[in-house]
């Protein structure tokens, strides 16, 4: 039994320990925001949040997770309202959508790190994510736009 | 009924087209499909006028949408454009996927599907009448309650208005009245200058729930007692299994089950990981066939010696040879394109739950009607006890439009022998050897020019695997032996060069191959305007004037180059080791130019900085996603010049993931600007004409750069270095 926190519940599972956090989270726990791309930490689909840190979860094992807090996609703000979220909306990013979650999962811990990143933060912190639609150019649109609310947030 | 006499007998495609492109438009006949319409109505949603439309009591406006959505955004532009003529509250709509229904026929192909960028272009007229006809019910319904003429009466933001007495009732209060009134024969459209959806920036429906987690696409599918399968493959296209011992995939915990199934060995597992896990314990021998003996090397020195031999005439213009023999001077050159994979984000999958009696499909596909009925066939039930349900899809580009239904009929086989509900999930090495690529390709060129340099003789050959041959499309898209999807782009070129001959040869392979976006375009885009850069460099002229001379009989496509060499600045200074190349393509009805700013890094790769294109796709019913169509376009096709390449040896597929099969990233996208021609044609496609100029324009510059010609792609540093 392996026990963590996810989106701020805590929840107990019985998978084997080395398998990864990425189908615990699909297959045991349902919770189907984090996407399966390639399995070997090459696309960030999977990409999620282990104690504030943007983690891989398709090679992450579960044991990793024991006592953490794990965020998802379904649990990055409570109402949908993240700065990243909005200005993916407002940006018009998302195409197929499929590798979404990912992204803003990875732009969340560079925006938490870095509030005013320039284009080159962007490319560094977010060239382990793959978009087949190829919507980057408007990835970074939205990521420097997400950085603009966060700053209008923290000004209020 | 089999497939085959299904598809004759719904006289699919009798008009002349190809799913490539070239589309012509049968005459539209209003389907409105009053069987399926009442199958919408219930106590809530008390009308629904048609397939296409229901309307709430609470106002809701349902829409139905009869085409996928893999990130073409057709689940707004489809609502957008009924949605013009309802005149409703734009908040106040919704989107649903069609269940299969003859109903949702494509309205030229005649059978469920979304493909060859189609789906603006042939629902236009439709989606718009159905709109409309709801609107003149609702109208008429309130005039019947206000005893007053329907004329009288206009509709307005989801509300029948009287202006006369200062009346005004919202849809949702006529909808019971509604569905009584009789529906109208004559359907008039609006004028397009009172339009106020069709061709503003509307929000897409679908982008919240595609940044929450809550989109549900096929993989995110979990119904009550599923098991998860995967399934070992054979290496080599073609091979068989002879024999399997299962006993170590048995031993991992939460292995329910191994079994043969036609395509495989499939591990059936409680979760993906054990099934994943069992799989990699089976031990397999398999009978690899002749496919054991392909080797891409092999394959492109064969395609080569063909292409110097004739061909079977797809096109022929004046006395090609003749021309020639008598130019001033010659050119020739050969250009190559490896398979490709589709690589959609999200992996193939497929959930089925198989009961003696039906058969319930979930899965993301293009292609509903032939998933549903090779799902039947397989079952052994009628296509009617069989409910296919179309989630979202995680990318299409043409792989979940595959023409022999692989992944669901596999699932439903699977389904057969698991005896459960099963969800059958692909890896992404399953995807990336999965076959069904994009043909390679082999074209051989000769030209001649005049003592001005223009170029008077094109002699084009092609070599390469037909899509259709073999398939149902055979009857339709191959004529007189022409696979038109292998010569799109190639026969049809817009440029007025007096003398042209196209051939084709048409190797079979074992190695399937299937349309990938932009289909026979991805290569003709590539080696006509490569090689048309050639011929202006050989007559001393300027690429961008060569082919404006070309086109001048052509003003649509003129005037999308013109507009991308404007907004590039075509000619104008660049920084220094840059430069630019230009390349223009005519494809799914649309006219696309792309002018791109190019430069050879240290380690001698090639760098894009800037793409600028322009796209005339007739009348533009959401210019933000047309904006986004060619901007992931161009990152498709970038990714195609640059990065990838699919190869083979011994049969066996030599790429498996993304570290060797490698995808742009954000590191290597450029800076993209895109220029919409204003136009009030018909609309035409956007998902694919984005694709092909874009390694051509990159070819030319690095043509300026290097003065060594690109005849292969992807680019590789070896092909940059000086002659």
């Amino acid at each position: 039994m392996i026990s963590f926190t996810v989106n701020g519940k805590p929840v107990s599972v019985e998978d084997p320990p080395s398998t990864p956090l990425l189908w615990v989270l699909r297959d045991s726990l349902q919770l189907t925001g984090t996407k399966f791309g390639c399995g070997m930490a090459l696309c960030g689909a999977c990409t999620v949040h282990i104690d504030g840190e943007a983690v891989r979860s398709c090679v992450a094992p579960v044991s990793r997770a024991e006592g953490k807090k794990i965020t998802t996609i379904e649990g990055i703000s409570p109402d949908a309202t993240h700065p990243l979220q909005e200005a993916w909306i407002e940006i018009e990013v998302p195409q197929c959508g499929y590798c979404q979650s990912g992204q803003i999962m990875s732009a969340a811990v560079l925006l938490r790190e870095n509030p005013k990143p320039t284009d080159e933060d962007i490319d560094e912190a977010m060239s382990g994510n793959i978009c087949r639609c190829g919507t980057y150019p408007r990835i970074r649109r939205a990521i420097h736009r997400a950085a603009e609310i966060q700053a209008q947030r923290a000004a209020k | 009924m089999t497939v085959a006499t299904e598809f004759k007998r719904r006289d699919f495609l009798k008009a002349t087209v190809t799913l490539g492109g070239g589309l012509l438009i049968s005459a539209y006949i209003p389907q409105w499909n009053k069987t399926r319409a009442a199958t919408l109505v219930d106590a809530t949603h008390p009308f629904a006028p048609n397939a296409f439309v229901r309307v709430g009591t609470d106002d809701s406006i349902t829409i139905i949408a009869n085409h996928s959505e893999m990130g073409q955004g057709v689940y707004t532009s489809l609502p957008m454009m009924l949605a013009e003529e309802l005149e409703c509250d734009w908040t106040k709509v919704r989107v649903e996927p069609a269940p299969v229904d003859p109903a949702y026929n494509h309205s030229v192909f005649g059978l469920q599907m979304t493909g060859g960028s189609t789906t603006t272009t042939s629902e236009y007229d439709r989606f718009r009448k159905m709109g409309a006809m709801a609107r003149i019910m609702l109208i008429a319904a309130a005039a019947q309650n206000w005893n007053v003429d329907a004329q009288t009466c206009r509709a307005e933001k989801g509300y029948v208005i009287h202006a006369a007495s200062g009346r005004r009732a919202a849809y949702g209060s006529l909808a019971e009245a509604a569905s009584k009134q009789t529906p109208p024969t004559d359907i008039p459209l609006k004028d397009p200058k009172n339009f106020t959806i069709i061709g503003k920036p509307i929000h897409r429906l679908d982008t919240p729930s595609k940044t929450n987690g809550t989109a549900q696409f096929g993989l995110d599918v979990y119904i009550p007692g599923m098991l998860t399968a995967v399934v070992a493959r054979a290496p080599v296209f073609g091979g068989k299994v002879v024999s399997f011992n299962a006993d170590k995939a048995k031993a991992i915990p939460g292995v329910v089950d191994v079994l043969q199934v036609p395509s495989g060995v499939v591990v059936i597992a409680k979760g993906f990981w054990p099934a994943k896990l069992g799989r990699e314990k089976l031990d397999i021998t398999w009978d690899d066939g002749p496919g054991a003996n392909i080797s891409s090397v092999a394959l492109r020195k064969e395609y080569a010696e063909t292409s110097r031999t004739p061909g079977i005439v797809a096109k022929k213009i004046g006395d090609p040879a003749g021309a020639l023999a008598g130019s001033a001077k010659k050119i020739t050159a050969e250009f190559e394109v490896p398979y490709l994979s589709h690589s959609m984000m999200e992996p193939l999958n497929t959930v089925v739950d198989l009961r003696s009696d039906s058969c319930e499909v979930w899965t993301g596909t293009q292609f509903e009607t032939m998933d549903r009925l090779a799902a039947a066939k397989v079952a052994g039930l009628k296509p009617e006890q069989v409910k296919l349900n179309t989630t979202l899809l995680g990318g299409g580009f043409g792989r979940r439009a595959n023409p022999a239904c692989d992944f669901v009929t596999e699932a439903v086989e699977v389904a057969k022998v698991a005896k459960a509900p099963v969800k059958v999930v692909w890896t992404r090495e399953d995807d990336i050897r999965g076959g069904w690529y994009r043909p390679l390709w082999y074209d051989h060129f000769e030209a001649g020019l005049d003592a001005q340099g223009n170029p008077v003789a094109w002699l084009h050959t092609i070599v390469g695997q037909s899509i259709m041959a073999g398939t149902l499309f055979e009857q339709f898209g191959i004529k007189n032996g022409i696979d038109s999807a292998s010569v799109e782009g190639a026969a049809d070129i817009l440029y007025g060069i007096p003398n042209l001959l196209v051939d084709l040869h048409s190797p079979k392979s074992l190695v399937p191959v299937q349309w990938w976006r932009s289909v026979g375009h991805s290569h003709t885009g590539f080696s006509v305007e490569a090689f048309l850069d050639q011929v202006a460099h050989a007559g001393g002229k300027d690429p961008y004037q060569l082919r404006r001379t070309l086109l001048a009989n052509q003003p649509r496509m003129l005037a999308v180059l013109d507009l991308a060499a404007k907004k590039a600045n075509w000619g104008g200074p660049l920084p220094a080791g840059r430069a630019r190349g230009i390349a223009g393509h005519f494809s799914f009805d649309s006219y696309v130019a792309q002018v791109a700013e190019v430069s050879i890094d240290k380690d001698g790769t090639p760098r894009v900085h800037k793409i600028v294109a322009s796209v005339d796709c007739g009348r533009v019913i959401n210019p933000d996603t047309v904006k986004a169509q060619i901007e992931g376009g161009i990152i498709f096709g970038l990714t195609a010049a640059l990065k990838t390449e699919i190869t083979l040896e011994n049969g066996r597929v030599q790429q498996s993931n993304f570290n060797n099969y490698p995808m742009v990233r954000m590191y290597d996208s450029p800076e993209i600007e895109v220029h919409i021609v204003e136009s009030a044609e018909k609309p035409t496609g956007v998902g694919e004409p984005g694709v092909p100029p874009v390694a051509p324009a990159i070819a030319n510059a690095l043509l300026v750069l290097t003065g060594k010609p690109i005849r292969r792609l992807p680019i590789k540093a070896e092909d940059l270095r000086s002659a």
